[in-house]
């Protein structure tokens, strides 16, 4: 039971870290163009994501 | 150049020939300021599709003057480029050079598109709380108990209410929405259901009752949300894509004022009575009356008739016409919201009523569906009232009705097999602008096509190259380059420029042809009258007659035809054979048609129609019962493609005419209209089956839940099932689409290996 206690509010934690991550990773534009993102891997360059 | 951009070569050429390139006064207007000197261009360059491409054009974009930054997205097929200064950079250009055709793209601000990240954000935010959620019942469910079950109850009730606010706000919105307006949709089973489980459960936690719903409530939201999103990101795409196609509406003109001052005004502006200047190449932006200079017009766009129309002083002109040869200035008599353009688009808006009827099948499964789960529900809880006289118990049952009938299924069941369906017809080149249009297209008993551009490629070719002289094809290939008349085009198509003459001086007479000095010598190319002037033929040959001539002497003579449409012949037979009447309808005459008609096989065809007559010979025949289907790519289709029950128009179609489209394919074959049909009926008897999942699901799973055995693991279980079950058999539909793109992938091979040849 006391595990529990705060086995719980780590677990939240973590997938909250994942969501917030998701979240940014969207506003960023990281899912703009996403087959130019598959693409562009194949480029040797140094390459920032737009806004 | 890169491996890839098949006709890049030829796009090549088009530069070289002088295509339509937008002047730097249009590409300042259509580009927007990010203050600080820094302007943002936006393009839409069609032919781009791999890393080779991206890193070409990044590169040589970023190198020119004044560029700050070039940026590919691969996706919408576009290039932004952010620039410096007053003066335009040269990028487009540049691009055609690289074998790129660019086309303007108007800048849109906001343009991301906020539903689709709502929706995303949503999605992550109802799978969080849905994972979460059910690890904590899974525990409830495998015998947890007293202060522990609580505990999870608790933290279930805690996490569900941002789930609940955030992701379900969607629903709530729409079908308070829905309700507001004294109607019903899918949303309202859905919002009443989630809102009565939560407060259901909550009330279960408080008084440590056994059984609480939130995991049924998150999970069905994360389901159904699932299903919205893949129905939006399948619209959205589409038209994405036939946005970004070429934009063949003029964006502005050069303005001529009275003290000789030029303007260059965008096409809102013009007014009756200005004077404007059209360059050789340009397109005419409104409707006017030619006051100086001669020309050859290429009307096809607006009359689908493709030789060009030679026009003199006094003559009334048309919006949207290209000038082709030589430079004129009219005098606008309609401004553009009352030109040729805006009376197509209001005949367009006039003749879609007809299908404005339609109904997607999900609106009308879910206009039955829901009444009949609200009323269930409350049967139910009126049932187990009168029986048991328990109101706790009663409501329980009649949640979990609600919550077993829940649509998530029938959420699913239509955009998930739409959404592999555009994904198979996309790879084919074929791009769907929504999922009701598949379902339409499945319907069709006839399909209507139009002759030029559609049936013909609209492009004349050059007949009897074989039956000429090689050296004397190299001249006129020479000379022929100079100009944009599409006989020129044609003629330059087929020699291979040799350059052994060295000419002086080209010069064209617009409406006659090219004269060519060189080497003592005088050559001309264009209309056997004027070109020909001691030759003693007579009369003009059947194409009007273009001949080359030397000091005016015939030495070759020009047939032209049009060329029929890759696989047109295969098109019609496979639509014949899927049992659909095919019927064709044109302006050409009479004469032209039956010729086309009788290579093809076409039975029926109407000659000499109208815009106004194609729309009322579709009307005819959709009041006679049958269900048609419009292929066409003119101006002059354009209504007809609005008024039929759906329409599939070529890439090269004008702008206008691909909005009014429901498909657009991208290739030259004709095969894409049969191919389209066999997909969405495919697609359609897979979305019947579905839906009769779903009904069986519900079929066997109601009974149990209003008799009150329904635990939260049933419920659960059923739902997750049926889900995966709809979705399965969707991708059935994969493995029929791989076979078609094999077909395709073979023609497209065989037709580039007769190209080199």
């Amino acid at each position: 039971m006391t595990t529990l206690l705060y086995l719980i509010p780590v677990a939240l934690f973590l997938g909250a870290l994942g969501v917030s991550g998701f979240v940014w990773a969207l506003r960023s534009g990281q899912y703009e163009d996403l087959d130019g993102a598959a693409e562009r891997i194949l480029i040797d360059r140094d390459d920032k994501p737009e806004r | 150049m890169s491996c890839c951009a098949p006709g890049a070569e030829m796009a090549l050429d088009l530069v070289n020939t002088g295509s339509v390139l937008p002047s730097s006064q249009e590409i300042r207007l259509a580009s927007r300021s990010l203050g600080d000197d820094l302007h943002q261009t936006d393009l839409s360059v069609p032919t781009v599709h791999c890393a080779g491409c991206i890193q070409t054009i990044e590169t040589a974009l970023g190198k020119l003057d004044r560029v700050e930054s070039a940026r590919v997205n691969l996706s919408t097929k576009r290039v932004s480029v952010r620039w410096r200064g007053d003066e335009v950079p040269p990028f487009v250009v540049a691009l055609g050079r690289l074998g790129y055709q660019a086309h303007l793209f108007p800048s849109e601000v906001g343009d991301k598109d906020r539903t689709l990240s709502d929706l995303i954000r949503a999605v992550a935010v109802a799978g969080f709380a849905a994972g979460n959620i059910m690890l904590l019942s899974v525990s409830v469910w495998s015998g947890a108990e007293g202060a522990t079950r609580d505990l999870f109850h608790w933290v279930s009730a805690l996490i569900a209410i941002p789930a609940l606010a955030f992701a379900g706000g969607i629903f709530f919105r729409s079908a308070w929405n829905a309700l507001r307006h004294g109607r019903m949709n899918m949303d309202v089973p859905i919002a009443v259901g989630v809102s009565l489980a939560y407060a259901m459960s909550l009330y279960e936690t408080i008084n440590h009752g056994d059984h609480a719903y939130f995991d049924a409530s998150v999970s069905l939201l994360f389901f159904l949300l699932i299903g919205r999103t893949l129905d939006h990101v399948m619209r959205e795409r589409a038209r994405t894509a036939v946005k970004g196609l070429s934009q063949l509406a003029a964006h502005g003109a050069m303005v001529l004022r009275s003290d000789g001052a030029r303007d260059y005004l965008p096409v809102g502006e013009i007014e009756p009575g200005m004077r404007l200047l059209i360059a050789a190449g340009e397109r005419i932006p409104v409707d006017g009356k030619i006051i100086q200079g001669t020309s050859d017009l290429d009307c096809s766009l607006a009359s689908g008739e493709s030789t060009p129309k030679n026009v003199a002083p006094g003559e009334a002109v048309q919006a949207g016409v290209l000038n082709l040869t030589g430079p004129l200035t009219i005098e606008a008599t309609a401004a553009a919201k009352d030109s040729f353009l805006a009376e197509m688009v209001r005949l367009m808006e006039a003749a879609e009523g007809g299908r404005a009827h339609y109904r997607r099948i999900a609106d009308r499964v879910s206009a039955l569906y829901a009444p009949v789960v609200h009323l269930t529900a409350f049967a139910t809880f009126l049932g187990w009232m009168a029986v048991t006289g328990d109101w706790h118990r009663a409501i329980t049952i009649a949640i979990a009705v609600l919550i077993i009938t829940c649509p998530c299924a029938l959420g699913l069941a239509v955009p998930i097999v739409q959404v592999v369906a555009a994904r198979r017809l996309f790879e084919n080149g074929i791009m769907v602008k929504d999922g009701s249009a598949m379902e339409r297209l499945a319907t069709i008993d006839t399909a209507v096509f139009d002759k030029t551009g559609t049936l013909t490629l609209g492009q004349p070719r050059l007949v009897n190259a074989s039956s000429i002289d090689p050296a004397m094809l190299a001249v006129a290939g020479d000379m022929a380059t100079h100009s944009r008349h599409p006989f020129s085009k044609a003629i330059a198509g087929f020699a291979h420029p040799g350059g052994q003459y060295k000419f002086d001086a080209v010069t064209e007479h617009p409406g006659f042809g090219i004269e060519a000095t060189g080497a003592g010598s005088t050559w001309r190319l264009g209309r056997r009258g004027w070109a020909g002037w001691r030759a003693r033929t007579g009369g003009e040959g059947k194409h009007g007659g273009t001949v080359l001539t030397k000091d005016g002497f015939i030495v070759a003579t020009f047939d032209f035809e049009d060329a029929l449409r890759a696989d047109a012949k295969a098109a019609i037979g496979q639509l014949s054979h899927a049992g659909v009447s095919v019927e064709m309808l044109s302006g050409d005459t009479a004469g032209a048609c039956g010729e086309v008609a009788e290579m093809l096989g076409v039975k029926d065809f109407v000659p000499c129609l109208l815009p106004s007559g194609k729309v009322e010979r579709i009307e005819t025949l959709a009041k006679d019962g049958h269900k048609v289907l419009m292929v066409g790519d003119g101006l002059n289709d354009t209504p007809a493609l609005s008024a039929a029950h759906v329409s599939i128009a070529p890439a090269t179609a004008a702008d206008i005419g691909r909005n009014a489209a429901d498909f657009v394919f991208l290739r030259e074959s004709l095969l894409a209209v049969p191919l389209a049909l066999d997909v969405s009926r495919k697609a359609g008897h897979l979305i019947r089956q579905n839906i009769a999942i779903a009904i069986v699901y519900n079929a066997v799973a109601v009974p149990i839940a209003i008799l009150g055995h329904a635990t939260p693991l049933l419920a659960a279980i059923a739902m997750s099932a049926s889900s995966v079950l709809v979705i399965g058999n969707a991708l059935r539909l994969h493995g029929f689409g791989a076979n078609a793109t094999l077909q395709v992938i073979q023609k497209v091979g065989r037709s580039a290996v007769s190209y080199s040849a």
